[in-house]
């Protein structure tokens, strides 16, 4: 498997990459020689195998439905580089 | 996932459901993903309140600020709330699911993503019987319902070049309950909306207030010719009332055949409803087309309980709308339309039981649907503000039945009860508003009048239909409190006829 370049713009937009045009053919080298290492993992045969979902033999922890956190503005907003009335401000976004 | 899909295509609609076109009659085909608030103190998965209204940013940890190295841990109420939905919609109930990340970048969404179930829902395939007038039943069949995060809430109009967001919603729990294309018409959709609120509400598991944003839904509309293939659908986001989901869906479905009727094609995309002017617009951004990315959320292993779980939530539902319906229909001898009507609040079908019981089921009913439902209409109230309790309308129909009052004197009865309190009996006795069976009082009355009028008594004796008129002033000159039947009795004696 492989991407063109198409693919890496379309990549580095879904997660708000922004990337020159001189960024592009070295980026696809890159992903395409990552995407080679991964592809040994293709020789293994999984046929039958459960998908593994921990390396420990694990089950899902739950908590109780009891309020114990929140009530922290200025803990929560303390690294926000803008904040007023508690509020996050970032720059406009409208749909 | 290889189960034998069940046909898509169930139903054609009913004629009279059909919308005229130029080209003939058109079918609509809808199918709902309903976003209904699960009722818990805390979020899906982290400690922080749910509480509606608070300061911006208040109830939110750093976990739903999504700071490096939080976890989230599942809250095991939504988990149970979930099981319990999915029983109320007769659903099957996965006993293993799995966590999923939806990525997508929106300020109001820390993360990044959004934890979801994709792969492995909680809840499968179930139904929802929906009555859409009381003669009309459909069924509307559940594809599956999933738990999964709330995002934050931006707000745009505070400054020309600023977005203010409060992350309070962010991570609060929501049931996503997905339908099958089943769903033929604006008021199937809202009916079935309004249903899938009584059960939940009935449930505990949603409180479904549409104002506080609980139940939200995502339409999706196509249109067909009757029975013929299906068309291109288009999804409509984020309806936030069942009023606006019915007519999102005309003015989606009047939309589309315009333009097929143009010669033109249906672009699958998403829309948004403008309730102000009643159309549907195209979502500017087109989010990528949906590349949404699921994979597996490796901060959470998949989600596992046994058949005792589920037993025990099974055992512990309370008696659900159809089935209480029912039984008022067997036990009070009401009409499918009464029952219905006062079972869809469970605080309704309560207020109506403790009437109706030890007493006539269908006067009952009669006094809670016209009177009491009459009356809190008007003043929009709820009934459990009713200011005329359940035990005091319960006494108000004992003195019609013991004869002390009459039904007309029962209604003036009812609105001081309603205005000024106190006990229906001890009110009857001291205002003086008994009943008059005393036939003596009553035939001097009679006598007065027929004395008084000997015209009309001449046209009663040629046409007896004129006897309401007598019978009306008889009750005028005794202030109503004359026992209709010895009045009816008395003057057809004493007019002969």
């Amino acid at each position: 498997m492989s991407v063109d370049q198409a693919t890496v713009r379309r990549i580095a937009r879904l997660a708000r990459l922004s990337l020159s045009e001189a960024d592009v053919a070295p980026l696809q080298g890159e992903l395409n020689a990552i995407l080679k290492f991964v592809e040994a993992l293709e020789s293994v045969d999984v046929d039958g195998i459960e998908p593994m979902t921990s390396v420990m033999p694990m089950k899902l922890r739950l908590r109780a439905d009891v309020v114990n956190d929140g009530e922290n503005v200025a803990g929560v907003t303390k690294n926000a580089p803008q904040s007023e009335d508690g509020f996050f401000l970032v720059p406009k976004v409208v749909e | 996932m290889t189960h034998a899909a069940a046909p898509l295509d169930i139903r054609t609609a009913d004629p009279k459901k059909l919308i005229a076109g130029a080209t003939g009659d058109w079918e609509i085909i809808c199918g709902l993903e309903v976003h209904a608030q699960v009722t818990s103190q805390s979020k899906l998965f982290s400690g922080a309140s749910t509480g509606f209204g608070a300061e911006a940013n208040s109830h939110v940890s750093l976990v739903d600020a999504a700071m490096p190295g939080m976890l989230p841990v599942l809250n095991e109420e939504c988990v149970r709330q979930a099981v319990r939905t999915g029983l109320g919609l007769k659903a099957e109930i996965n006993k293993r699911s799995t966590f999923d990340r939806k990525n997508y970048f929106y300020p109001d969404l820390p993360q990044g993503y959004q934890i979801s179930q994709f792969k492995s829902p909680i809840v499968g395939e179930g139904e929802v019987v929906v009555d859409v007038t009381p003669s009309e039943q459909i069924k509307v069949r559940i594809e599956r319902l999933h738990l999964e995060q709330d995002a934050g809430k931006s707000l745009h109009d505070q400054s020309p070049t600023l977005s203010f967001v409060d992350l309070n919603r962010s991570g609060v729990a929501l049931m996503e309950i997905v339908s099958k294309p089943d769903i033929r018409s604006a008021d199937e959709a809202r009916a079935y909306v309004t249903k899938l609120r009584s059960i939940m509400r009935y449930l505990g598991t949603c409180d479904g207030n549409m104002e506080e944003g609980s139940l939200r839904a995502d339409v999706n509309v196509s249109v067909r010719k009757p029975g013929g293939a299906l068309g291109t659908r288009c999804e409509i986001k984020n309806v936030n009332s069942i009023r606006f989901i019915g007519q999102a869906i005309d003015a989606e479905a009047r939309r589309q055949i315009a333009i097929l009727e143009d010669g033109g094609a249906i672009v699958q995309e998403t829309r948004l409803f403008d309730p102000a002017r009643g159309e549907t617009r195209a979502m500017r951004s087109k989010e990528e087309a949906h590349d949404y990315r699921y994979f597996p959320d490796p901060d959470l292993l998949p989600l596992e309980f046994d058949d005792a779980f589920i037993a025990a939530l099974r055992d512990k539902l309370p008696e659900l709308p159809d089935a209480k319906k029912a039984r008022f229909m067997a036990d009070y001898g009401l009409t499918s339309y009464d029952a219905g009507v006062l079972v869809a609040e469970r605080e309704a079908a309560d207020y109506f039981e403790a009437v109706a019981r030890g007493r006539d089921g269908k006067l009952a009913a009669n006094w809670v649907i016209n009177e009491l439902f009459g009356r809190l209409n008007k003043e929009g109230l709820d009934i459990v503000h009713a200011p005329v309790s359940a035990a005091s309308l319960g006494a108000i129909i004992d003195l019609i039945g013991s004869g002390a009052i009459s039904g007309k004197i029962a209604k003036d009865l009812f609105e001081i009860v309603w205005t000024e309190g106190g006990d229906p009996a001890k009110i009857v006795a001291e205002r003086g508003l008994q009943q008059v069976t005393d036939t003596g009082a009553i035939s001097a009355a009679v006598d007065a009048i027929i004395a008084a009028n000997p015209d009309k008594v001449a046209q009663a004796q040629a046409k007896p239909t004129m006897l309401g008129w007598f019978v009306g002033q008889v009750m005028k000159q005794t202030g109503g409190k004359a026992n209709p039947q010895s009045v009816n009795e008395l003057l057809k004696q004493k007019l002969g006829i």
